[in-house]
C-alpha cells in the first residue's frame, strides 16, 4: 500500500538532466531513508515528491491522483516538507515561525484557533524549544534553528512528512534526538516519514524501508537488515567497508575499511 | 497577542500594531487637515472642514474644494499606492532594497511620460498615459527577463537594476531632445510633484487603489507571509507560489505606474515607507496594511513641508520625500543591523 509513488519520473534542474524514468514508491505507514553519494538525485527526488520541484516528465501520485491536479492547500494537510533551507525573516520569534506551519489549517476568518494554539506548543514541546518560544530566530544556534524548522514541519500536523536533511547541523547528541522524535512520530502517530540522510548507519538505525540511490537510479531498497551488504555500499558509494550488527540495536553497521595504518 | 475567538472563526490582533496603526492615520489626519487650511489663503481648521462638506463660504468652498482637496487626496493615495507596492515588492524580494524606484518602475513611468512630453508634446492626460504604460512595460519586460526565468530575490533585483540604469539612460537622452519648455516642464515631472493636482489625477488613482489594495491586502497577504519562508516552504504550506508572486507583482506595478501618472515617479516612498511601517509595528512579517497608511502620511507630511517649507516658495514634494529618504537611508547604514522590535 502506497500513498506517495513517482512513475516514470525524469527530474532534471535547467539542462542537468538527475534521474530518468524513476519509479518510486513509498510504503504506507513507513519511515523511509533515501542515501546515497552527493548528486546522487535522493533531494532532487524527495523534492520531486513534495511538487516544490516540477518533474519534466511523468507524474507523482498522492492517494492515486496525480499531485499537481490537487489543490495545493489540501495537499498540504497531507503531505509536508522540511526544505533544505528555508529563510526565516528578520526579526521573528521562534513561536511565531512555528505558528506559520499552520497555514494549511487557517484561513482569513481562522487566523488563530485553539487547536492550532495547542498544535503549535504540543510541536514546540516535542522538538525541545519550548523555553525559546519568545526567543528571536536569528539569534539562535544552527542546530536550535534547525528544531525550530522541524517543529513548524510538525505544527502542519501532516500524515506524511518528508525531509530534506533533517540533522545536517547538528551535534551527534541532536541528531539522534531528532531521530529520534522521527521514530516515535513514525511508531507512536502512525505517520509516513521520507527522509534524506547522509549517515549511513543513522538510516540503517532508524529505517524501516531504506532506498540506496546513485547517479539518478534506485540501486536497491528494502528493510536495511537485508539489503545493506559490503557489496551494496560497495556498488552506491565506493566504500570498501565491512558490516556488523550494531551491537545496540542489532541493525547492520558499516564499518569502513582503514585506508591509512595508524602511526 | 489577543485573539478574538467564535466556535468557529479567529481573529488575530497585534496591540502595537493596531496602535500604530492608529497613530500613523492620526498623523495623516493632521497633515491632510493642515494643508486644508493653511497656505495663500489661511482658514480655520474647523472652516476648512466645513467647506469640505459644502457648509461652508463659496469662496473657502472653492479652495479647498477645488484647489486643496484634490491636492490632499492625491497625496494620500499616492502615498499609500507608492508604499503598498514597496511593501509587496520587498517581501517579494526578500530584500529592503527591493524597492519599484530601485527595480526601474518609476524610470519606465518617467520613460512614459518623457515620451509623451518630449516627444507628442501632450498635456497632462497623455503624460498620465505615458506615465501609466511605460510602468506596465517596464513590468513586462522585467518579468519576461527575469520572474519568468526563476529569478527572484537577489537576481531580480539586479536585473532591475539594470533595467533602471537603461532607461537613466534613455531618460537622459529625451531630455536633451526636449525644447526648452518642454524640458522644464519634464524635469519638473520627474521629480514628482503635487503643484496643480485636480480631481482628474486623483480619481483613477483612487480606482486603481480601491480595485487593488483590497485584493492584495486579503487576498495575498497570508500568502506572502509564508513566500517570505522561501519558495520550498511555502510551497509546501500550501501556497500557489508562481501565481501569488504573478498577481502581486501585477498589482505592485500597477499601483507604482497609476502613483507616477499621479504624482510623477516621487522617490523612496516606496523604500522608506516599508521599513518605518515594520519599526513601528515591530511585526517581522510583510506589514502591507501599515505600510500603505505610513505612505500616506509620508506623502501628506513630506507636502505640507514642501510647501510651507520656504515661504512664498513651493518645492516639489519629490524633493523633501528624497531629502526625508536619503536621510533615513543614511541613517540606517549607520545604525547598522537592528532589532525590530
Amino acid at each position: 500500500m502506497t500513498r506517495l509513488a513517482g512513475t516514470e519520473l525524469t527530474l532534471a534542474y535547467e539542462r542537468r538532466v538527475i534521474a530518468e524514468g524513476l519509479d518510486v514508491a513509498i510504503p504506507d505507514g513507513s519511515f523511509t531513508v533515501i542515501v546515497g553519494p552527493n548528486a546522487c538525485g535522493k533531494s532532487t527526488l524527495l523534492r520531486a515528491l513534495a511538487r516544490t520541484l516540477r518533474p519534466r516528465s511523468g507524474s507523482v501520485l498522492l492517494d492515486g491522483r496525480d499531485i499537481r491536479t490537487l489543490p495545493s492547500k489540501a495537499v498540504a494537510r497531507t503531505l509536508g516538507l522540511l526544505p533544505q533551507t528555508s529563510i526565516a525573516p528578520d526579526g521573528i520569534t521562534v513561536a511565531d515561525l512555528v505558528a506559520r506551519g499552520r497555514y494549511p489549517h487557517q484561513g482569513l476568518l481562522r487566523q488563530w484557533s485553539a487547536d492550532d494554539e495547542r498544535i503549535v506548543a504540543e510541536a514546540m514541546t516535542a522538538t525541545g524549544i519550548a523555553e525559546l518560544a519568545e526567543s528571536y530566530v536569528d539569534e539562535l544556534s544552527g542546530g536550535q534553528r534547525q528544531r525550530v524548522w522541524i517543529a513548524m514541519a510538525l505544527a502542519q500536523q501532516t500524515p506524511l512528512l518528508l525531509l530534506d536533511e533533517p540533522t545536517t547541523y547538528l551535534d551527534i547528541a541532536h541528531q539522534l534526538d531528532v531521530l529520534d522524535l522521527c521514530a516515535s512520530l513514525h511508531a507512536e502517530q502512525g505517520r509516513t516519514l521520507v527522509a534524506v540522510l547522509h549517515d549511513l548507519n543513522h538510516a540503517a538505525r532508524y529505517a524501516t524501508h531504506l532506498i540506496a540511490m546513485r547517479d539518478g537510479r534506485i540501486v536497491a531498497e528494502g528493510k536495511p537488515a537485508q539489503i545493506v551488504t559490503t557489496e551494496l555500499i560497495g556498488q552506491v558509494f565506493g566504500l570498501p567497508c565491512r558490516i556488523i550488527d550494531d551491537p545496540e540495536t542489532g541493525t547492520p553497521l558499516v564499518v569502513p575499511a582503514a585506508r591509512r595504518r595508524p602511526l | 497577542m489577543t485573539v478574538l475567538r467564535t466556535s468557529e472563526h479567529s481573529l488575530r490582533l497585534r496591540p502595537r500594531a493596531l496602535l500604530a496603526g492608529l497613530a500613523i492615520l492620526i498623523v495623516a489626519a493632521i497633515c491632510g487637515l493642515l494643508l486644508l487650511s493653511t497656505g495663500d489663503y489661511p482658514m480655520s481648521p474647523s472652516a476648512a472642514l466645513r467647506a469640505v462638506t459644502g457648509s461652508g463660504t463659496p469662496a473657502d468652498a472653492y479652495i479647498v474644494q477645488e484647489l486643496r482637496a484634490p491636492r490632499v487626496v492625491t497625496a494620500l493615495l499616492a502615498g499609500a499606492a507608492l508604499a503598498l507596492a514597496g511593501a509587496v515588492f520587498q517581501a517579494l524580494v526578500r530584500n529592503p532594497l527591493g524597492s519599484p524606484d530601485v527595480l526601474g518602475f518609476t524610470q519606465g513611468s518617467a520613460t512614459g511620460a518623457l515620451i509623451a512630453i518630449v516627444v507628442a508634446g501632450g498635456g497632462s492626460v497623455a503624460v498620465a498615459g505615458g506615465a501609466l504604460a511605460g510602468g506596465a512595460v517596464t513590468g513586462a519586460v522585467i518579468y519576461l527577463l527575469a520572474v519568468r526565468h526563476g529569478s527572484h530575490g537577489f537576481r531580480l533585483v539586479l536585473v532591475g537594476i539594470g533595467v533602471a540604469a537603461i532607461l537613466t539612460g534613455v531618460n537622459g537622452y529625451l531630455l536633451t531632445r526636449a525644447e526648452i519648455t518642454d524640458a522644464s516642464r519634464a524635469v519638473l515631472w520627474l521629480t514628482g510633484s503635487l503643484d496643480g493636482r485636480g480631481w482628474d489625477d486623483a480619481l483613477p488613482l483612487l480606482a486603481a487603489l480601491v480595485l487593488t489594495a483590497p485584493a492584495v491586502l486579503f487576498g495575498c497577504s497570508r500568502g506572502l507571509r509564508m513566500l517570505e519562508l522561501g519558495d520550498d516552504a511555502a510551497t509546501a504550506a500550501g501556497v500557489a507560489v508562481g501565481r501569488l508572486r504573478l498577481a502581486l507583482l501585477a498589482a505592485a506595478v500597477l499601483l507604482c505606474a497609476f502613483a507616477a501618472a499621479a504624482a510623477g515617479p516621487v522617490a523612496f516612498v516606496a523604500l522608506t515607507a516599508p521599513q518605518v511601517a515594520r519599526r513601528l509595528t515591530g511585526d517581522p512579517g510583510p506589514n502591507l496594511l501599515p505600510s500603505l497608511l505610513t505612505g500616506a502620511a509620508l506623502m501628506a507630511a513630506a507636502d505640507l513641508a514642501a510647501q510651507r517649507l520656504v515661504p512664498g516658495r513651493d518645492l516639489p514634494v519629490g524633493v523633501l520625500t528624497g531629502v526625508l529618504g536619503g536621510a533615513y537611508l543614511i541613517w540606517l547604514l549607520a545604525a547598522g543591523r537592528r532589532r525590530m522590535a
